[in-house]
């Protein structure tokens, strides 16, 4: 990559984003851990009365770092990355300026009234898709806003070949703005029958269908959002921060290509032994298992990065989130697979070994990966160098603990269910009534929402760190080519 | 070829968008022609019942049970009779869930009774010790929004054709007839319950959203 001291990149929009990551970073775990928390201790149902019930914080948690921490984050990292890849800057189209300032507030006043609407209990119920149709509607006019954005600056750009984190922008924009026109198909009831509440509708999809068209949204919402954007910002930072080129582009090709396609037949496997046709439950099984191949073709190319360059993962705390990033990714895109093969899906489903392979990926993978890209980030935007390396060592090693403790106390609470849900005595009757496993499970419940609190008190620290990386710490003069500068 | 896509954004997100889109074509375009059939005997919910489907939703019962019985025999032992697709047909939305906190509710109505979730959802320790499940003592503050439920019902016979006012089926008509049906549906359950408040109220012609809730929860069989 060559020098950029040429332009003037422009950093408002981005540093906006940056902002939003860290405040629904924060009301969305912080949510998240008292829910977690609510499992082990279900007296915490009645801090706010009926808005504090686990049912109506539940979406609020997912909603809150899907669509408020990690989009925002992803906006971020455009604003940052775009500009960068494509050798223009924001600032020579004041089009593109009043484009991503609207994009931003637009979004920001959607982001709000969802957390409002969630909190009052108004929603669809399907999961990650559970804003009314106003909200969809906001939700498709930032989504436009951004695409314009986005192919605005790729019409102006210097740079004619596309880098690789640009082919995953793209890919997020496109994809999730399929997926969720398609799953968010419905009648307002008002328009029909002239009464009742003006924002509630109806599903266009009934019953089995419904399933299918949200399942192939949900398994797909997370690879455009938990998995697309991510290897984004991973191709670019990566070798930047570490000033390593990129370890074969032929393997990004595949990784590429065959994550497109492979990825859409993968929604199957979240509706095993379920109602919808055995062919497509197969396909669902097959296509996870292949799967492997180009989630590991990413990740091992990101961890071929970093060959003959080991040293730099004892100096860089940077370098350490992003590979413990990558190596997270490859866990994680083992565990689905496994869960999507039927004979482990029947003990796995509808347990907590879900939500526990859900937050490997999320914490360790997504979390890891968008924190390294603002800390990157910062010293280049706020033109200061990191306020605390220790501060960030410290942070790795309390997220570390936490993720371990969530997905190992998850594993043992999910096979310890689905176990217990199916054994039998010595006449063939069920062994167990319900509430016995639900008793059981409470020392894992513990453990797991104590490690979600140990993972939020890793980010008040990154959020501490990055404060003072923006208000105090010592100034830069020139833009730093590879490792970001960090004071002891 | 890849080269040549690189530097032509158009095609190149041409491309993509048609290698994402082709898997949803072929795996879920194909049976949106079938599986709508309900199986005999499934009939389309009463407005209260839609109403209690709306406060199930409201309070997310569905982040922690599941309506999917799958074919073993620990499920049917369990919860009954395993699903069937055509169980479904007039579920807008599904409601499977994707998590077993508590049990599954597919057929709650053969085995639980009105006054069972009255006491439960007042404190569902006390009728099974041990459980996390909170209280729900806002179902019997708060009234049952049966405009909305209408509404829906009504939106649903006129765009998706779904058999209200046919023989054999449940009566909508208007507003008036509809919301007459249903004070008498409630008084039903009114009856079988204890709490004063929620029979002072019903008096008043008030129908609190427990009320609803156990009508939804005693139609799931």
């Amino acid at each position: 990559m060559q020098a950029n001291h040429a332009l003037n990149y422009d950093y408002s929009v981005a540093k906006c984003f940056t902002y939003a990551t860290i405040l629904f970073g924060i009301i969305g775990m912080l949510i998240g851990v008292v829910i977690a928390y609510q499992m082990a201790f279900p007296d915490l149902n009645y801090l706010a009365g009926e808005y504090g019930t686990f049912g109506r914080l539940r979406p609020l948690h997912t909603s809150g770092v899907i669509f408020g921490f990690l989009l925002s984050g992803i906006f971020a990292t455009w604003y940052y990355v775009g500009q960068r890849v494509l050798k223009v800057s924001m600032a020579e189209s004041p089009f593109l300026m009043i484009v991503g300032r609207l994009h931003f507030w637009i979004y920001m006043i959607t982001i709000l009234a969802a957390v409002v609407t969630l909190f009052m209990g108004i929603g669809t119920s399907k999961e990650y898709a559970e804003l009314e149709w106003p909200l969809d509607i906001a939700v498709v006019v930032l989504w436009v806003l951004w695409g314009i954005s986005i192919f605005g600056l790729i019409g102006i750009r210097r740079e004619k070949t596309l880098y690789i984190s640009m082919w995953y922008y793209i890919a997020t924009f496109l994809g999730v703005a399929m997926l969720y026109l398609f799953n968010n198909m419905e009648v307002p009831t008002y328009f029909v029958a002239g009464m009742g509440k003006w924002y509630h509708s109806v599903s266009m999809y009934a019953g089995t269908n419904d399933a299918m068209v949200q399942w192939w949204y949900g398994h797909n919402a997370v690879a455009f959002v938990f998995t697309v954007p991510i290897i984004a910002m991973i191709y670019y930072f990566l070798p930047k921060e570490s000033g390593q080129p990129v370890f074969s582009y032929k393997l990004s090709l595949l990784s590429f290509w065959g994550l497109m396609f492979v990825y859409l037949w993968a929604g199957g496997h979240h509706l095993l032994y379920s109602t919808v046709p055995d062919w497509v439950q197969t396909m669902g099984s097959i296509f996870s298992i292949i799967l492997i191949l180009p989630s590991w073709g990413s990740a091992i190319n990101m961890l071929l990065t970093m060959k003959g360059q080991w040293g730099q993962l004892k100096e860089n705390p940077l370098i350490k989130f992003m590979i413990f990033a990558s190596t997270f990714y490859m866990l994680s895109t083992l565990e689905g697979p496994i869960q999507a093969i039927k004979s482990v899906n029947a003990l796995a489903h509808f347990t907590d070994w879900i939500p526990g392979h859900v937050h490997d990926g999320t914490l360790g993978w997504v979390g890891f990966m968008t924190m390294a890209a603002l800390y990157h980030m910062a010293p280049r935007m706020y033109k200061r160098e990191l306020y605390s390396k220790k501060l960030m060592e410290s942070q790795f090693w309390i997220q570390t603990t936490g993720i371990v403790m969530y997905f190992s106390s998850m594993w043992i609470a999910g096979i310890t269910q689905g176990m217990m849900w199916r054994a039998t005595d010595q006449y063939g009757n069920l062994a167990y009534s319900f509430i016995d496993t639900v008793t059981v499970l409470i020392p894992y419940y513990a453990l797991r929402a104590t490690g979600g609190l140990l993972y939020l008190i890793g980010f008040f620290m990154f959020a501490y760190n990055l404060y003072k990386t923006m208000t105090v710490s010592k100034a830069i003069e020139r833009e730093p080519q590879n490792a970001s500068p960090m004071a002891a | 070829m890849f080269h040549w896509l690189e530097k032509n954004p158009f095609f190149f997100a041409v491309g993509v968008f048609l290698v994402i889109a082709y898997a949803g074509v072929v795996t879920i375009l194909p049976d949106f022609m079938e599986s709508a059939r309900p199986v005999t005997g499934t009939k389309p919910y009463t407005v209260l019942e839609l109403a209690g489907r709306q406060i199930y939703i409201k309070d997310s019962c569905n982040a922690c049970h599941s309506q999917l019985v799958r074919p073993f025999k620990s499920e049917t032992d369990r919860y009954g009779m395993y699903s069937l697709s055509g169980e479904y047909a007039y579920d807008r939305p599904f409601l499977w869930g994707s998590k077993r906190t508590g049990p599954d509710l597919m057929r709650v109505g053969n085995y639980r009774t009105t006054d069972w979730h009255e006491y439960h959802m007042l404190a569902p320790q006390s009728v099974v010790p041990g459980s996390i499940m909170p209280a729900y003592k806002h179902m019997f503050k708060n009234n049952t929004d049966i405009e909305t439920a209408y509404a829906e019902a009504l939106t649903v016979k006129k765009v998706f054709n779904v058999p209200y006012d046919q023989p054999d089926m449940p009566k909508l008509g208007t507003y008036d007839e509809a919301k007459k049906a249903l004070m008498e549906e409630a008084a039903l359950i009114v009856a079988d319950m204890k709490d004063p408040e929620v029979k002072e109220a019903f008096k008043r012609g008030e129908i609190k959203e427990i009320v609803a809730i156990i009508a939804y929860l005693n139609s799931l069989k």
